[in-house]
């Protein structure tokens, strides 16, 4: 019998052992760690800087809407404009000459016109009487009242200037500055000025865009993974289309869009920028990350049911269309929600087929010139104005919140309908 | 009619053949000796379809063709009025006749060939309508008549439907096939046509990228040149730069949560780090381009490197930040799989838990592992979004992380973007790009499948 005796070079490579295994187990923390914090810097400095699009500075006017701007047969066309900065240049008597009093006008946003346009066309008596309301201000004078402008720069650093400075401070003074929820970013489309530009174009292209890829990828995709997981003969045929399948989910998305260019706009002749064009690369790209999961949901359905049904004389068809397919729908669905999802973010395909045109306009149909979220968030991105990496921001927000309520459902829908064998 | 109506009418004619048939098999049914083959509903079925399946079949094919043959007959009789033998020049008169046909200028624009022109096109449009309006109904009230006389007790009605059915679910599992030759197909096809101005030799392996073709014959330094060799050197240093990031965390995460972590922890870090996976690219871009570049530029300063505001370096590492779940999560799946009596056999052995993974479970996942790094490398490469916004355009051959470089994936974006005419070969480089991405991608892939088919070890 040996005698097992703790020598000093034994306890030393103990230690030693001790040692890695401490260190690989802090390596393996580490990791979790930095994935988590980036995780959390990503979404932090999107939400941070997405705050201050959500909000909106506003100037009380006192407005005259008198006859001298107002053609009362052709409201839609008067001139809007000038009297919103009649009324602001009416704050401000001392202002003369041409230069400041335009200098003055260009604190207002264009959109102001559009403020006091709409509320005269929904409150048709006040013409001709004094109303006050709150009208747009530019983007660069909302940043400084954000404090997203420093205020302390020298005035050539700043973009705005110490006259404007001192008039904004004055109005402030008067209690006409106020700050309210910026609605314009979800009810108006695009726009070249920051404090104008909207999400709704964007949103309804991105839904008549997913609703053509649901209408062509679920169909075709359920058809096929019945076709292969349940009646197809295993045989050289079903192989290859297997393995295409598979092939399919890893292409890069980009080459679908190279397809969508080659073959639906210029061989078919499909219309530029069109939500039709669109939805249907992407129900290409989607429709293997809808077959996959679906073939597992039928693959999960015991074969005792099939049986059963086959017992009492059923058909195959009838097999699957009576029995495996409603008790594999809880599957399917989920897999579709979350294919679908993957292709409410995707962008890279749909810049190829011009889905990233500048459409004021929310988009009436299929075939019309149209834009989607993703595609608005990158051409937002690509605007040199500071006001727009806050809408840039904000719209990424909006995308995430949307794309995170999306897979929820699905995974309510896993939790509520998930049957285990 | 336009197709919309005319499908319409077909599903009103199907609605229409479903209740007809249904009551005709009900009819003969009642009262008879004889045993009914199939139940109701098939019957109706079956004439629902001799009702719409061939004019539906017939409609989407003739409006997919239609516009083609138009097309080309419009093209001769130009060709013929106008006696230009110039390609551009009759692509332009094509152009205007459509436009003109559209209404969307106006007559001042025009001369009397396009006018002609026009008229004629009209007239095909029109008589194509029409003969496919005429077509298609004639055929469905056909089908509705033939199918009619078909139904009876003993028809195998359910035979007949299960057979269309089955038809249609093997064209809808083809679509799939169809798709990678449509892929392929387009792909190869533009090739080659940008291989007649461009020789293959200088694509691959030429040096030097700036793809502007000269507007005018003798514009100065209007020659476009293709050599791609700068954008796979820049595509493989980005990609190279997020394995760099992403396989150790990931690998690392992976292993911490298959082997260490309690439940309750992986429970929140694995959701937690698939959570990267469903953010949209585009916000990664924004994110690299916005925050990362301009971080680290200026950290760059601080330290007295110079940093481009597009460097390889930013593109790279948020890359790499996206590619992480889809490293741990599949080298997870492969480190569950394997068995665990091979741990058990180490710990009883004297290994501390580190010792056994590191000398047992990882080299018996290594196949797996080895597999999903490929696919991840096949992920980046093929990624857009990121570099487009985050990396340069200017074609760069360095080996430096911190200069600005540009990848396949821009390239193709650029050549694309905006308006372009379809034959220049700046536009078709795009596709030759696009086919050195598929045919890279799909290598990987393969090789992946290959990697862990011959080197796994079956333990059960």
């Amino acid at each position: 019998m040996t005698e097992f005796r703790q020598t000093e070079a034994r306890k030393a490579q103990l230690a030693k052992r001790y040692r890695a295994e401490y260190r690989f187990k802090a390596f393996g923390i580490g990791a979790i760690c930095t994935a988590g914090l980036i995780l959390l810097f990503l979404m932090g400095s999107i939400l941070i800087s997405s705050l201050p699009a959500f909000t909106q500075h506003y100037v009380t006017l006192d407005i005259e809407i008198t006859e001298r701007h107002i053609d009362t047969q052709n409201l839609a066309n008067s001139d809007w404009r000038g009297l919103a900065r009649t009324s602001l240049r009416a704050q401000f008597p001392e202002v003369q000459g041409r230069r400041d009093k335009r200098a003055l006008g260009k604190l207002l946003s264009i959109g102001a016109s559009d403020d006091v346009r709409d509320y005269v066309l929904a409150n048709p008596s006040s013409l001709g009487t004094k109303i006050r309301l709150p009208v747009t201000l530019s983007d660069d004078i909302d940043l400084l009242l954000k404090g997203v402008i420093d205020r302390e720069l020298p005035e050539n650093e700043r973009v705005v200037s110490n006259q404007n400075l001192a008039w904004l401070d004055k109005l402030v003074a008067e209690d006409r500055i106020s700050r309210q929820f910026a609605t314009k970013i979800f009810t108006n489309g695009d726009s070249r000025e920051p404090e104008l530009a909207g999400l709704h174009g964007a949103l309804v292209g991105t839904l008549w865009t997913l609703l053509v890829t649901l209408l062509a990828s679920f169909p075709l995709g359920v058809m096929a993974a019945i076709y292969l997981e349940e009646i197809a003969p295993k045989n050289r045929l079903t192989r290859i289309i297997e393995v295409n399948i598979n092939n399919l989910a890893a292409v890069p998305s980009i080459v679908f869009g190279l397809l969508g260019l080659a073959v639906f706009i210029n061989f078919f002749g499909m219309p530029r920028s069109a939500p039709l064009v669109g939805g249907l690369v992407l129900a290409l790209m989607t429709l293997p990350r809808i077959i996959i999961p679906t073939r597992a949901a039928f693959a999960a359905i015991p074969p005792s049911i099939r049986e059963a049904a086959m017992g009492v004389g059923a058909s195959r068809l009838q097999v699957i269309m009576h029995h495996v397919l409603p008790l594999a729908m809880p599957g399917i669905l989920t897999g579709t929600i979350i294919g679908l999802a993957q292709a409410a973010g995707e962008t890279a395909p749909l810049l190829m087929i011009g889905m990233m045109a500048f459409i004021v306009d929310v988009p009436s149909d299929v075939t019309a010139k149209a834009t989607v979220l993703p595609a608005q968030i990158y051409m937002w991105a690509n605007n040199p104005e500071r006001a727009f990496m806050a809408r840039t921001s904000a719209g990424i927000v909006v995308l995430l919140s949307l794309l995170l309520l999306v897979n929820a459902t699905a995974i309510y829908f896993r939790k509520r309908f998930e049957k285990r064998w | 009619m336009s197709a919309s109506s005319l499908f319409l009418c077909l599903v009103g004619l199907g609605l229409f053949s479903f209740f007809f048939g249904r009551r005709r098999i009900h009819r003969l049914a009642t009262g008879a000796s004889q045993k009914q083959h199939s139940r109701d509903v098939y019957h109706a079925s079956f004439l629902v379809i001799c009702a719409t399946f061939v004019p539906i079949v017939l409609l989407v094919i003739w409006t997919g063709i239609s516009p083609l043959v138009i097309d080309a007959l419009l093209e001769s009789f130009l060709k013929a009025r106008a006696n230009t033998a110039s390609l551009g020049e009759l692509s332009v008169m094509i152009a205007k006749t459509k436009a003109y046909y559209a209404g969307s200028i106006s007559a001042a624009f025009i001369d009397d060939t396009i006018a002609e022109a026009t008229n004629y096109y009209a007239d095909l449009v029109a008589h194509s309508l029409q003969a496919r309006s005429f077509a298609v109904l004639l055929l469905a009230i056909a089908g509705v008549g033939l199918g009619v006389r078909k139904i009876a007790l003993r028809f195998t009605a359910r035979h007949s439907v299960e057979r269309v059915a089955q038809l249609i679910m093997l064209v809808a599992s083809a679509i799939a096939v169809l798709t990678t030759v449509g892929i392929v197909l387009s792909l190869i096809f533009e090739t080659i046509r940008f291989f007649a101005t461009v020789s293959v030799t200088e694509f691959l392996f030429g040096l030097h990228w700036s793809p502007q073709i000269a507007i005018r014959e003798d514009q100065a330094g209007g020659s476009g040149s293709f050599g791609a060799i700068p954008l796979f050197a820049g595509t493989l240093m980005i990609t190279f730069i997020a394995m760099i990031v992403a396989v150790p965390i990931g690998l690392m995460s992976a292993i911490y949560l298959s082997e260490y972590a309690s439940p309750r922890l992986r429970g929140i870090a694995k959701p937690g780090i698939e959570m990267l996976a469903g953010i949209p690219t585009v916000v990664y871009g924004f994110f690299a381009a916005l925050v990362v570049a301009p971080f680290l530029r200026d950290g760059g300063a601080d330290i007295g490197l110079t940093l481009s505001s597009e460097s390889a370096l930013a593109a790279g590492l948020v890359m790499g930040i996206m590619i992480i779940p889809f490293i741990s999560s599949l080298s997870d799946d492969v480190i569950n799989a394997v068995p665990q009596t091979l741990r058990d056999g180490a710990a009883a052995l004297g290994a501390t838990h580190s010792e056994t993974i590191k000398q047992v479970v990882l080299p018996a996942a290594l196949p797996g592992i080895v597999s999903a790094i490929l696919l991840a490398i096949s992920r980046a490469i093929g990624e857009t979004m990121i570099v487009v916004m985050a990396a340069g355009v200017a074609a760069n051959l360095t080996a430096n992380p911190f200069e600005s470089v540009t990848t396949v994936t821009v390239q193709i974006v650029m050549l694309l973007v905006g308006d372009q005419e379809f034959d220049s070969a700046k536009t078709l480089a795009a596709f030759a790009l696009g086919l050195v991405l598929f045919f890279i991608t799909l290598a990987l892939n393969i090789l992946a499948l290959y990697v862990v088919n011959k080197y796994r070890e079956q333990y059960d």
